[in-house]
């Protein structure tokens, strides 16, 4: 378990961290999801002891860790671009916490032999950082990290540098390795479909704070407010509420409720349909349907429709509460 | 742009050119001037107990200068691309002084400072000698060379940044363990190449030295305060020549050094 406890961390006049109280139970994989300066790097940073908060408290596994170093927290850290020693062999990388507690050679390269064939480059122990691939760089700084056997897995955008289909593989391949190893990760993204892939809770952090904390359904299912409804996924704004662009219906008989708009531009992606409509008086919206609605519909560009929403926005809080 | 196939020639023959008779001309003369009479002559040229004195005079400066520049200027190196202090853009600034000044305006501050009449002249009565003997050129050469290590160490410790540093931290090295088995490797190629630099200015560094060498022969004289004493005291253009081919041949393997440190470092 990690406990943070109300850390502050001030940049200036920037408030990074804006007391921030989080629990991540132990064994989960718990993603902290934000934008770019939303303070998750820096919470990361914090659990790592690579940042000193102003104030707030960090517990790790029931020993207060907030005034120890780095070294002594036994933890494992994985950095967006790898920070692979260049100068070190791979089998030297992973070998380098066990190097410095002093473990008997044997033992280490039993070790080393291990994690690397649990990280698919069984056969790579003598080639340089250079020679890999980003994705074999950061599973061999993966394994690095895991080598010491750390009381909790700290990552932060691994899978950041990467290109598309190298980060999907990479992903799933984590979360396997997760179901192996068990040990508490904490995961940082900005993607968020990177986060409900993997995780099993997402902590979702704005402006220095956490909005909400929950399973990724209940997050999508009911969010705690427009700022994690609006991260989590596309949303529409009609008469002033958020919706998904799913629950938002075309039809072409005005009803109760509905609001009337015309047809923009019709996008045919696959299975859905994704309508883009002018609705009078609101903003523009893209409502998103089957591809068989669609076709019943036959929808066209300048037409006139009415727009309606299926069910009304779920902002109840009751049940997204937070973890622990 | 492209150059066309005769520009092109046309260029390289200039630039060939002025190479060969600004740089190959001069040396080549020194060379054909030294090695006339023979290399016996050369070598008991540079074999006189003056020559002995001066070759043992610079390499000593070189083997206390060296070892002090690359302390110093790893540690400046580090405070400059990693700490956040007041004062930074000052010290950059220090740093690049020696750059800067001439180095006869070094000779004399020194003299100033240790002189007979300087603040620190004292030291001399006491039996500890600055001016005109090795300490006085040591501190000349050092202030020098000074920013040779620095301004080459500093880059590279930007550009490798200190992740690899912080992982090390992750992973239980303390900053002893970080420096030795991360830092250091890390920056090595930058480091050599910066001592390089460090040893062929010191070995050919006048203006500074000659001030407060005295230029004693057999005692305060480096090989460079050498040729241009022959030349102009003594009028002995050989024993000139001759003391100049050896500092060009030092010259020549520090060279050598740095081309291939300088593909290393482009390498690594």
């Amino acid at each position: 378990m990690i406990t943070v406890t109300g850390a502050s961390k001030r940049y200036g006049d920037f408030a990074a961290l804006d007391d921030v109280s989080i629990e991540i139970p132990d064994g989960s994989l718990t993603a902290l999801l934000g934008p770019s300066g939303s303070g998750k790097s820096t919470l990361l940073r914090v659990i790592a002891g690579l940042e000193t908060p102003d104030s707030g408290s960090v517990v790790i596994s029931g020993e207060d860790v907030t005034d120890i170093p780095p070294q002594r927290r036994n933890i494992g850290f994985v950095f967006q671009h790898y920070a692979a020693f260049k100068h070190m062999t791979v089998r030297d990388n992973v070998a380098f916490g066990m190097t410095i507690r002093r473990r008997p050679k044997a033992q280490i390269e039993a070790r080393v032999d291990e994690l690397l064939g649990i990280v698919g480059l069984a056969g790579f122990q003598k080639r340089y950082p250079s020679q890999l691939s980003g994705g074999q760089r950061q599973r061999m700084a993966l394994a690095r990290a895991l080598a010491v056997e750390p009381r909790v897995l700290l990552l932060d955008e691994p899978f950041g540098a990467l290109d598309a289909k190298v980060r999907e593989e990479l992903r799933a391949w984590l979360r396997r390795l997760h179901d192996e190893v068990h040990v508490t990760t904490v995961l940082v993204t900005h993607d968020q479909e990177e986060a409900m892939d993997v995780s099993d809770n997402i902590a979702v952090l704005n402006e220095g704070r956490v909005e909400q904390i929950g399973t990724p359904l209940d997050l999508y299912e009911r969010p705690a407010n427009d700022f994690v409804m609006s991260f989590l996924g596309p949303v529409a704004r009609l008469r002033g509420r958020l919706v998904r662009p799913h629950d938002l219906k075309v039809t072409r008989e005005p009803g109760a409720d509905s609001v009337p708009a015309t047809v923009g531009r019709v996008a045919h992606l696959g299975f859905e349909v994704r309508v883009e409509l002018d609705a009078e008086g609101q903003e523009p919206v893209s409502a998103q349907t089957t591809r068989e609605e669609a076709q019943r519909l036959g929808l066209r560009t300048g037409e006139r429709v009415y727009l309606r929403t299926d069910q009304p926005p779920q902002l109840s809080l009751a049940e997204s509460g937070a973890l622990g | 742009m492209t150059v066309g196939t005769r520009s092109r020639l046309t260029l390289r023959t200039l630039a060939l050119s002025y190479l060969f008779v600004l740089v190959l001309v001069p040396l080549g003369m020194i060379l054909y001037r030294t090695f006339e009479h023979g290399l016996v002559a050369f070598w008991e040229s540079i074999t006189t107990p003056a020559a002995i004195s001066a070759i043992s005079m610079s390499l000593t400066i070189v083997a206390i200068v060296v070892p002090l520049n690359v302390c110093f200027g790893v540690v400046t190196a580090l405070a400059l691309a990693r700490g956040r202090f007041p004062g930074r853009g000052i010290v950059q600034a220090i740093v690049d002084l020696p750059f800067a000044i001439s180095p006869v305006i070094v000779g004399v501050s020194l003299l100033l400072l240790w002189g007979v009449n300087g603040w620190f002249g004292g030291l001399a009565d006491a039996g500890f000698q600055v001016i005109f003997s090795l300490p006085g050129m040591v501190l000349a050469t050092l202030f020098v060379t000074l920013p040779f290590v620095v301004r080459e160490v500093e880059p590279v410790l930007h550009e490798i940044g200190d992740e690899q540093e912080q992982a090390a931290a992750t992973l239980g090295a303390s900053r002893w363990q970080t420096f030795w088995r991360i830092t250091l490797p890390a920056i090595r190629w930058g480091l050599a190449y910066g001592i390089v630099l460090t040893v062929a200015r010191a070995l050919g560094e006048f203006g500074a030295v000659t001030v407060v060498a005295g230029g004693v022969p057999g005692q305060s004289q480096t090989l460079t305060l050498l040729v241009h004493s022959r030349y102009i005291d003594d009028q002995n253009t050989f024993g000139a020549y001759a003391a100049a081919t050896t500092l060009m041949g030092l010259a020549l393997v520090t060279l050598l050094l740095m081309t291939v440190l300088n593909r290393k470092r482009e390498a690594a």
